[in-house]
């Protein structure tokens, strides 16, 4: 069993390859199938009580594509599971997810090995990318308040997938007292004050996800 | 068909099966022995609520005669949905475009400038308008 990161003999960093990435979306499904009930929970707090159940049918089917079709290198994994989610999740977070990972995919172009800065600043564009679809800011309690701190933990120098983890972890557990300014919650306004936001806590288990599969 | 004849094809997005459906009734009535295409893509592919790109995708070509496809949503997913569908490329008819107009009132501006010929800007402009038309 080869290790999830090897390294690279030139630049003496951790190269990623399509199948960390597989190994990656298929941590992400199993994380969110298992927090799904919370995820719903959280969302019928001050959403529509569907974000678990919709995040565990889309990442159901990242994986099931991942199966049948061999991952093509790492940015087709991203491109695919992105397309995925965007036609099977059914609510606001499946164009905002599969924004994410088809900008990233599309970003880090045919490269059949990676490095994680090149990871990093994919990940951002990916960012980029759903800031601009959903009009929303740091601090609207979205799922950007999870990413954000996650992408600046990862460009930090020595930042690690676990710092990144961590900071995501932070930024979901920060949108508690925040004051929605989008979405289904925006219309709840002081109301929506009090809960943690359903989308920053998906988006920190991706990155939990991300920190799980580089330390196995 | 001949070029004269195509008309621009309006598909109507919303969260629920029955709005859209409604809207697109309403919209067919009021535009009076319509002759646009009109299709209603609501909710999900299972009868709940939501919003289904697949169905979206396929109202888009339903309707598509070739002169453009004015795509009108209610509100949340149903606008990010049609706008990472644009994003995407090749997933809407070329010529299709998200409108920026209220679901009902933009519907029957719609279909009534379809019908009657009007290109995509103009359709999509007539949509538009209903946002200036203040009821107090």
């Amino acid at each position: 069993m080869p290790s999830s990161v090897s390294s690279s003999e030139t630049a003496g960093e951790p190269a990623l390859d399509a199948a960390f990435f597989h190994r990656w979306l298929t941590a992400a499904a199993a994380a969110i199938s298992r927090e799904a009930t919370r995820l719903t929970d959280l969302d019928s707090a001050i959403g529509d009580a569907d974000h678990g159940s919709n995040m565990q049918r889309g990442f159901t089917a990242v994986t099931e594509a991942l199966e049948k079709e061999p991952p093509g290198p790492p940015g087709a994994v991203l491109i695919l599971a992105g397309r995925q989610l965007i036609s099977k999740v059914g609510g606001a977070s499946g164009p905002l997810y599969g924004t994410l990972l088809r900008r990233a995919g599309k970003a880090l172009g045919d490269a059949e090995q990676v490095t994680v800065r090149q990871l990093a600043d994919a990940l951002r564009t990916g960012v980029d990318a759903v800031a601009q679809l959903g009009g929303a800011a740091p601090g609207d309690k979205t799922m950007l308040d999870a990413l954000l701190p996650a992408l600046d933990a990862l460009a930090t120098d020595g930042g690690s997938f676990a710092a990144a983890s961590e900071a995501a972890d932070k930024g979901a557990l920060a949108t508690v007292p925040m004051l929605a300014r989008k979405g289904r919650a925006s219309y709840l306004g002081e109301r929506s004050i009090g809960h943690q936001d359903p989308g920053a806590t998906s988006s920190a288990l991706l990155f939990a996800a991300l920190a799980e599969v580089a330390s196995s | 068909m001949s070029d004269a004849e195509k008309r621009v094809g309006v598909v109507l997005v919303s969260h629920s099966a029955a709005v859209a459906e409604s809207v697109a009734q309403l919209a067919t009535g009021l535009a009076g022995g319509s002759t646009a295409p009109v299709t209603a893509a609501g909710g999900t592919p299972d009868g709940g609520l939501g919003t289904s790109p697949e169905l979206v995708a396929e109202a888009a070509h339903a309707v598509d005669q070739g002169a453009g496809v004015a795509v009108l949503v209610d509100l949340g997913s149903a606008v990010l949905t049609v706008k990472a569908l644009l994003a995407e490329g090749d997933e809407l008819p070329p010529g299709s475009r998200l409108v920026d107009a209220p679901l009902v009132e933009g519907a029957v501006a719609a279909v009534v400038a379809a019908s009657a010929g009007a290109d995509v800007d103009a359709v999509a402009r007539a949509a538009e308008e209903a946002y200036d038309y203040r009821k107090v």
